[in-house]
């Protein structure tokens, strides 16, 4: 199994129509590539969190684009897609070890039997030890 | 009807020799119980002897409300703590409130004013008046109280809020007089429209508002769909609370207890009297207080005054309905709001830079709405939904616990403020309360 550790960049942004195409149209005109994102919304406003091929470059042309954002450490492991893999390989070493997954989120590649799941976590030593154990 | 005819129809050279004795009276009890205005008389080589008559009021000195906060709690009371029988408080401009007292002799004066405005309402002792104003350290509703009382009338302490049950006294009790904030009363009338209740069919028949200002419109949308006569009060509660003045049936201005309150219009930059007629700041001198004697009170309220006799037989003075402020002092649901006390709490909540905007609006029926935004920098970002979440109900909770009421507290993006309204302006008011017809435009 492959465990990385990985910078994600988080923005804050208003809930309403056309901010989510006013921050990726930042990404997008600075030549970068969004590989993942998901949001997380509390009504009025929301993170986005954006997994990118040059997340220092990201925080700049962001933050010159007047809106807040920070880096976030990451874990991404990449199982294999099927049936339990997440499960066995993920979920119960984590709570074994008594780690809590503050969010997390996934993408498949389809040309390979491959899944990348991105995790948030408490306490990101510990989590990456426990999943290396399995 | 006129509750006290000696007083309130005095020729005009009595009532200046009354106010003028008065004011020899009143110096001296605010020189030699306050060390504030001791001290302010030395700086100004003055002393209370100078002092001989209604001519010399432009050499005291002014009481800002700055005064109170300095001299917190107490320092402004000009008699020993034992004589002291209520004590009141409004917000001050930071986090402590402006706190004011009364002696007996106090209390039977503000009774007395009150019930001096509601006779001139048409008031009388058949009445039943329903207060609406809220009890506790705000003035307005146990000043109403205790003045309805004076005058005879059955009292409902109904308070603040609780809208329902209003609808439902006013209707099983009879009331016929109702004391409310006039966006209360328009508020009131939505909810019972929206209950089936025609407010219009009830033994309502006054409405005795104050405590915020309203336009013309609101009055004739009170009138109709309430159908009752509403009239305009005026108090402050440095002051005394409501009973400072009032209108009669003739609804041309608001008349002025002017033996309790000697009332000056000053140009608010040059600070000179101006004469009858001409629009500036309203400065009040109480002559009777015992409590709080305060000397030349600027209240920031914009106004003129008229001396001239009234058909309604009173010689006291009238002042226009109140068209503006020198200060950028909000009334939110009654209730005194200055951007400096929002600012405070802002800066209190660790990292939170003062970068803001208040809001006040009527978007949802008659009442007010406070909204404040805060921009999210990154000294108080966080990639934790929780933690935004936690900041915006701390701001929330600190706002209403300083100034007394909810605001609703809105985290926007950086500059998102500066880019839709210029830098300077931390203020929107879209009520138009004042009746200016300006209405700025949504900062969306």
């Amino acid at each position: 199994m492959d465990i990385k550790q990985l910078q994600q960049v988080s923005a804050f942004l208003e809930n309403r129509p056309g901010r989510l195409l006013y921050l990726l149209n930042v990404l997008a005109e600075a030549n970068i590539n969004l590989i993942a994102h998901n949001i997380v919304d509390a009504s009025d406003f929301g993170i986005v969190h954006l997994l990118v091929d040059r997340p220092k470059r990201a925080l700049e042309v962001i933050r010159d684009a007047g809106l807040t954002c920070s880096i976030t450490n990451v874990i991404e492991v990449v199982i294999p897609n099927e049936p339990g893999a997440f499960v066995e390989q993920v979920l119960k070493p984590l709570a074994n070890a008594h780690v809590n997954i503050e969010y997390s989120y996934a993408y498949g590649v389809p040309s390979s039997n491959e899944a990348h799941i991105i995790l948030k976590v408490d306490r990101i030593e510990r989590a990456v030890e426990a999943l290396k154990k399995g | 009807m006129i509750w006290n005819r000696e007083r309130e129809t005095m020729p005009r050279s009595e009532l200046e020799a009354l106010q003028g004795e008065l004011l020899v009276r009143q110096v001296r009890r605010a020189y030699e119980g306050v060390p504030l205005y001791r001290q302010r008389f030395r700086d100004r080589g003055l002393r209370p002897e100078h002092i001989k008559s209604l001519a010399d009021l432009r050499l005291l000195p002014f009481t800002r409300k700055a005064d109170f906060r300095d001299n917190y709690p107490f320092g402004l009371l000009a008699v020993p703590r034992q004589e002291i029988v209520r004590i009141h408080a409004s917000s001050g401009t930071t986090g402590k409130p402006t706190v004011v007292a009364y002696t007996r002799g106090d209390m039977e004066v503000w009774k007395e004013v009150c019930a001096r405005n509601l006779a001139a309402a048409g008031v009388t002792d058949e009445d039943t008046v329903q207060i609406s104003m809220g009890y506790g350290l705000f003035t307005g509703g146990l000043g109403w109280h205790y003045g309805a009382e004076h005058l005879g009338a059955t009292v409902v302490p109904v308070s603040a809020g609780n809208t329902k049950r209003q609808i439902m006294l006013i209707q099983d009790f009879d009331v016929t007089v109702f004391v409310c904030t006039p966006s209360y009363a328009i508020y009131i009338a939505e909810q019972a429209e929206e209950m089936g209740v025609d407010l219009r069919q009830t033994k309502l028949r006054i409405g005795i508002h104050g405590a915020e200002p309203w336009t013309e419109s609101m009055r004739r949308e009170i009138q109709t769909r309430l159908g009752i006569d509403p009239y305009d009060t005026y108090g402050l509660s440095e002051i005394i609370g409501p009973g400072v003045s009032g209108e009669c049936a003739y609804h041309s201005g608001l008349h002025i207890n002017e033996d309790h309150f000697l009332v000056e219009i000053i140009d608010p930059q040059t600070e000179e009297p101006l004469p009858y007629g001409e629009k500036g700041e309203l400065v009040i001198t109480p002559l009777t207080k015992e409590a709080l004697p305060l000397l030349r009170y600027r209240t920031g309220d914009i106004t003129r005054l008229n001396p001239e006799p009234c058909p309604c037989g009173r010689t006291l003075a009238r002042m226009e309905k109140v068209s503006g402020r020198t200060d950028d002092m909000l009334i939110v649901r009654g209730v005194n709001v200055f951007p400096s006390q929002i600012e405070s709490v802002l800066l209190q909540v660790e990292g939170v830079q003062p970068h803001y905007v208040i809001l006040v609006d009527r978007t949802h029926g008659a009442m007010d709405d406070l909204e404040v935004w805060v921009e999210v920098s990154e000294a108080i970002f966080a990639d934790d939904i929780g933690h935004l979440r936690g900041l915006q109900s701390q701001i929330e909770t600190e706002i209403r616990e300083t100034l007394g009421i909810h605001a609703r507290v809105k985290l926007v993006e950086p500059h998102s403020i500066e880019r839709s309204m210029g830098k300077a302006k931390r203020v929107i008011d879209k009520r138009d309360v004042y009746g200016t017809g300006e209405r700025p435009a949504s900062p969306e």
